[in-house]
């Protein structure tokens, strides 16, 4: 222990160390909870909104007691249930799938078959670390891991996702979901390409690789696609390179996004998974509660790009007419707060555009696929970043 | 030998797909939002509103046996309907009726008569077939139970969910 | 002419094709050879043909003659009919030559819808509870000629119902159609006439004499000739409908002369035994007592496992391998062995094999004696004596190595028995005999006298539950075949046989298949050479024995 503290000398007041403990852990405990109960009531709102958008109510019966108060006080509960009944649904699901029987079948690879799940969804869950998901409560920032290389840590880390789709694929000995696992592969990676290039022109911009920083500059000079919205008052940037660096941010915004899709795996590029010609993709031979793994990892994944896109593009936890809070005082603690709710409400829209989209298009064609994301958000990412050079050059 | 799909030709704003995607979620969209709205007519909610008065006539529910006007358990066994039903859901025993009985003259009686509801379909070939018109698939058709068992109607079941039936031919009667 | 039939064969044109049939064919036989079956209740090729009936209408046709007595040619060269414009019954009348015949003319069918009709007025509408539904000629004859709906509007003729005419058979009166096959039955058969038509016109009924049963050894028959369901049997009644039952063809095993049957089951229950047609051995008929025999393998009580005397559980290896054991420690001097004529030849065949492995100790069957009658039932009640003869199990008169087994026990030289599927006290043995022997290695289907002193009870398979080949007292070898499965863990006695002697030599036999046991056989056995159980087929070789 000495020995690391040592070393961590020059880079940490020892003195500081237990409140940095604590914190931290206070802080990855709290977002946990959030994103957990999130994920959970993600994979609800898909069914609800899915069945909404098709004309049917989706699942409503659940009894959660929130639709039972409602009985209570003399509202008949039928009023309620087409909006509240099904709440207790998440809670049904996974007692559900933790009772299903735990199967692993003969003719697998047990250990990759067995750490597969969790390395999706631990991989889904890490990258939420280095994301500011507020400003900062009783001077504390609230972001787990303030470190200076986000954006690379977000990739690095999410791309491990991937390893438990491989895994998953290869240790199943089976051939469908082997084949989703290969598809996975190199959709994943394809669309890494242009997700890492589609991000770059906004750290040219600010100048720093981290992301509490991009969030501060989101903060004082307005959102990055609308980059009206400042802190202080709206005001309109004067210059115009202010004006033209709007194109290749919104560029990058459509870029980030439908690679944001395809990482997701998610329609309309959710062909590691495509029922009709893989059976179920990768996840063929899981059930039970490994299959909830890979099923909550996918709408971790979810979430995390989610956080992802706001805190890049959509100003993170600001908003106009709200003011940072941190300072150490009941308003500014409140504040802090109101902030991390202001995040959260961002991301949730995010993710009801992800369904939204779902729910809307049809899956892509392989081939199509790959050709979408090598010629041209390849290319268009590729372009986007030496026009910005050339905006931020020679536009004043 | 490699087909040569011919793909149709898009236009650029095809191509780029967004437009598309935009006219797609005003579709989707749309459709929420009415639904929100409420102007959406949605499907019956099944406990809490049936359609047991809308049943026909003809509804084909679970089969049940039935007796006629003199309590007779009309079924003879003559296992016809064991022998139609596709998915073999019926298992009949037969009886004898002693020749001092009642209802002696006809003779031959069901001991045993099953019904696994687990298995019957609900095609109604066994009320088809009957030639002594003592099964019946009649309107009850919310069977739950909590264990296989509960599911295999034994004939006292069946006669129970069956109950009289009158106005049918009387071909037993003394006189014919 | 050109067209001459040879001696003794005529020229017959069915339908328009001719055929050629010998001299003396009825009409009906010859219609159903070219392949036109003619309706029938009454006639019944081996009874005689009052043709009462009247189902078996057809249309005639005589040759033309021209004025020359010489049969009028077509223009292709055969006779020109007249044809007779009614219709004529074809079961008692004989083929001639030249004669044409029409069977499915409309005055014919006409004909026989009216008969049809005539038949059902008095009807009772039984069939859901008529146990001859499903192989009934009313109703089959009904589908083809039948009116859907009745035009009688008067009163049916009420007739006795659920008779008791016989220990066996029930009579339903009212579904009688009078086509007196039954009285014709008990008279020229059965030699017992105890079956006559009482009343007139309409009340006309089937009746037995006053003080008589329809009690003959045959009556079950009268069952199986009745074409409709006023006949049936006691035994079956109400048991099982008919299109249920699986029919296996198989032989009877109560006596030796191993009567051609079809066993009736369903999902490993059998409920009857009905004959099956040989010309060589029992023609159409069989005996009640036969018939009926086969109850006792449906009986509670039937051997499950393999028991071994002191051991708390045995399954078939242990017992097989205990058994074993026992005999291996014994001199061939020391072991005698009963097998029985009721065995298989396969089953037969193996236990001599044992008796080889074992040095040949002394060994016999035993031999079951009844009364013979002059139609079915064989003195010997073993069913295959002949094979046990033939396979070297049994003493050159059967049972007559048995005192010398029985005085042997009792000095207490023999000190193991082994018995295949018979009950020792049947040999002269009684039970302190058995209680003084070292092993007593028992086959059997129900527990017996003999299996309460066993050593090693090792259950068995009944007749209705495995495959092999008998011989006959004519030396028909014949064929039995699996209708159900055995109960519990009980095998086939051949299975049993093999199992022993590997366990007894500790090597492979090489038999799994009973058609590999047959085969072995046969080439060991001179009588059987060439045979294979399916070139028996259904009716049986004749060996020259
Ligand atoms: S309704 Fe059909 S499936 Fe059900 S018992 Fe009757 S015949 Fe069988
Ligand atoms: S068909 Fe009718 S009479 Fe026959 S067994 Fe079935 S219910 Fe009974
Ligand atoms: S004899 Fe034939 S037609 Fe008559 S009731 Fe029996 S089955 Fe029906
Ligand atoms: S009882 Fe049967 S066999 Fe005898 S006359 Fe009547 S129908 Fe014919
Ligand atoms: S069969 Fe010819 S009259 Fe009966």
């Amino acid at each position: 222990m000495n020995a690391i503290l040592q070393f961590l000398h020059p880079l940490i007041d020892p003195a500081s160390i237990p409140f940095l403990l604590w914190t931290t852990l206070a802080k990855s405990i709290g977002l946990l909870c959030i994103v957990l109960v999130m994920v959970s009531y993600t994979v609800y709102a898909e069914r609800r909104v899915s069945s909404l958008i098709q004309d049917r109510l989706g699942p409503n019966r659940t009894g959660f007691p929130l639709s039972l108060f409602g009985n209570l006080f003399g509202i008949k509960w039928r009023d309620w249930s087409p909006i509240l009944g099904g709440l207790g649904q998440p809670i049904a699901d996974a007692v559900k799938l933790l009772l299903k029987e735990e199967f692993t079948p003969a003719f697998v690879k047990k250990f990759y078959f067995w750490i597969a799940p969790g390395l999706g969804i631990g991989a889904a869950i890490v990258s939420l670390a280095v994301i500011p998901f507020g400003s900062k409560i009783w001077g504390v920032d609230m972001v787990i891991a303030n470190i200076d290389i986000g954006p690379l840590f977000v990739f690095a880390i999410s791309s491990l996702g991937v390893y438990g789709i491989v895994l998953a694929g290869w240790s199943s000995n089976s051939k469908y979901p082997f084949l989703g696992a290969v598809r996975s592969t190199s959709q994943l990676i394809s669309y890494e390409l242009s997700l890492g290039l589609s991000v770059v022109p906004l750290f040219m911009i600010v100048g720093k690789l981290n992301l509490v920083d991009l969030v501060s500059y989101q903060v004082q000079n307005g959102w990055m696609i609308l980059p009206g919205i400042t802190a202080a008052k709206p005001h309109l940037p004067g210059t115009l390179g202010s004006y033209l660096i709007i194109v290749p941010i919104l560029i990058s915004f459509i870029v980030f996004t439908i690679a944001m899709f395809a990482e997701t795996n998610r329609l309309p590029f959710d062909l590691p998974e495509g029922e009709t010609e893989l059976v179920g993709g990768y996840h063929t031979e899981y059930s039970s509660l490994k299959f909830a793994l890979f099923f909550l990892g996918e709408y971790t994944a979810m979430i995390t790009g989610s956080s992802f896109i706001v805190t890049l593009f959509l100003g993170a936890w600001h908003f106009p007419g709200i003011p940072e809070g941190g300072a150490p005082s009941l308003a500014g603690l409140l504040l802090g707060f109101v902030n991390i709710g202001v995040f959260f409400v961002k991301v949730i829209a995010f993710l009801l555009f992800f369904i939204a989209i779902r729910w809307t298009l049809p899956r892509f064609r392989y081939d199509q696929l790959m050709k979408l994301g090598w010629i041209y958000f390849f290319e268009i990412a590729l372009v986007n970043i030496f026009l910005t050079a050339l905006i931020l050059a020679f536009v004043p | 030998m490699a087909y040569k799909v011919s793909r149709p030709n898009l236009t650029f704003a095809e191509k780029i797909y967004l437009p598309s995607v935009l006219a797609g979620l005003r579709i989707t969209l749309g459709h929420l939002w009415r639904m929100l709205r409420g102007k959406t007519h949605v499907v019956m909610q099944y406990p809490e509103e049936k359609w047991d008065s809308h049943l026909p006539e003809y509804y084909r529910g679970a089969p049940t046996l039935v007796r006629d006007e003199h309590g007779r358990t009309r079924c003879v066994s003559c296992q016809l309907c064991e022998f139609i039903c596709p998915p073999r859901a019926i298992r009949i025993k037969p009886g004898e009726i002693p020749a001092g009985d009642k209802f002696g003259k006809v003779e031959k009686y069901p001991a045993e008569f099953d019904i696994d509801m687990l298995r019957c379909i609900y095609c109604g070939l066994c009320q088809e077939v009957c030639p002594e018109q003592a099964i019946f698939l009649q309107k009850q058709y919310a069977l739950t139970g909590t264990a296989r068992t509960q599911l295999m109607h034994n004939k006292e079941k069946l006669l129970e969910m069956g109950g009289i039936k009158t106005g049918l031919v009387n071909k037993w009667n003394e006189k014919k | 002419m050109s067209n001459e039939a040879p001696q003794n064969l005529v020229n017959v044109q069915i339908d328009g094709v001719w055929h050629q049939f010998p001299k003396g064919t009825r009409v009906i036989e010859a219609c159903s050879q070219a392949g036109k079956y003619v309706p029938r209740y009454c006639y019944h090729p081996r009874l005689s043909a009052p043709g009462n009936c009247r189902m078996c209408m057809v249309q005639l046709g005589m040759p033309k003659m021209g004025p020359d007595r010489k049969p009028e040619l077509g223009p292709d060269g055969k006779p020109v009919h007249n044809w007779i414009p009614r219709t004529n019954i074809s079961c008692a009348q004989d083929v001639s030559e030249g004669l044409a015949v029409r069977t499915d003319s409309d005055i014919v069918k006409e004909t026989r819808e009216g008969i049809l009709e005539f038949l059902l007025i008095n009807h009772p509408l039984d069939c859901p509870i008529c146990d001859q539904a499903g192989e009934c000629r009313l109703q089959e004859f009904s589908f083809d000629y039948g009116q859907a709906k009745s035009r009688f509007i008067e009163q049916k003729v009420k007739k006795p119902k659920r008779v008791e005419i016989g220990p066996r058979v029930t009579l339903d009166a009212e579904r009688c159609i009078l086509c007196t096959r039954c009285i014709r039955f008990m008279r020229e058969v059965a030699k017992d006439d105890v079956i006559g038509i009482v009343n007139r016109g309409s009340y006309n009924e089937i009746a037995v004499y006053p003080d008589r049963k329809l009690d003959s050894n045959y009556s079950l028959n009268t069952v199986d000739l009745c074409p409709v369901g006023a006949l049936t049997s006691s035994d079956f009644r109400f048991k099982m409908r008919t299109w249920f039952l699986k029919e296996t063809k198989s032989i009877c095993t109560s006596c030796a002369t191993g009567c051609n049957t079809i066993i009736g089951a369903r999902e490993n229950v059998v409920y009857r035994q009905t004959p099956r047609e040989n010309n060589d051995v029992n023609q159409s008929w069989m005996c009640d007592h036969g018939r009926l025999d086969f109850h006792y393998l449906q009986s509670a009580d039937r051997l499950l496992e393999p028991v071994v005397k002191g051991a708390p559980e045995a399954d078939w290896k242990a017992a097989l391998a205990s058994a074993a054991r026992a005999l291996k420690a014994l001199k061939p001097e020391e072991i005698a062995l009963i097998a029985s004529g009721r065995l298989t030849n396969e089953e037969l065949f193996l236990a001599a094999r044992l008796l080889k492995k074992l040095g040949n100790p002394i060994h016999d069957i035993i031999s079951h004696t009844g009364k013979a009658d002059d139609l079915l039932v064989a003195a010997d009640r073993n069913p295959n004596t002949a094979g046990a003869k033939l396979l070297g199990l049994s003493a050159t008169e059967p049972g007559s190595a048995l005192p010398v087994i029985a005085s042997g026990i009792r000095g207490g030289r023999i000190k193991a028995l082994i018995v295949l599927g018979e009950d020792a006290t049947d040999a002269g043995l009684i039970e302190a005999d058995l209680n003084k022997l070292q092993t007593l290695i028992v086959t059997s289907l129900l527990p017996n006298r003999t299996t309460g002193f066993a050593s090693h009870i090792l259950p068995a398979a009944g007749f209705t539950e495995k495959r092999g080949s008998m011989i006959n007292k004519t030396g028909r070898l014949q064929r039995l075949n699996r209708a159900v499965a055995a109960p519990g863990i009980a095998r086939d006695d051949w299975e049993i046989l093999v199992g022993l002697i590997e366990a007894l030599t500790e090597s492979v036999s090489g038999f799994t298949t009973i058609e590999e046991v047959f085969k072995a056989m046969s080439a060991e056995v001179p009588a059987l050479a060439g045979l294979s159980l399916s070139k028996i087929g259904d009716l049986g070789v004749q060996l020259s024995l």
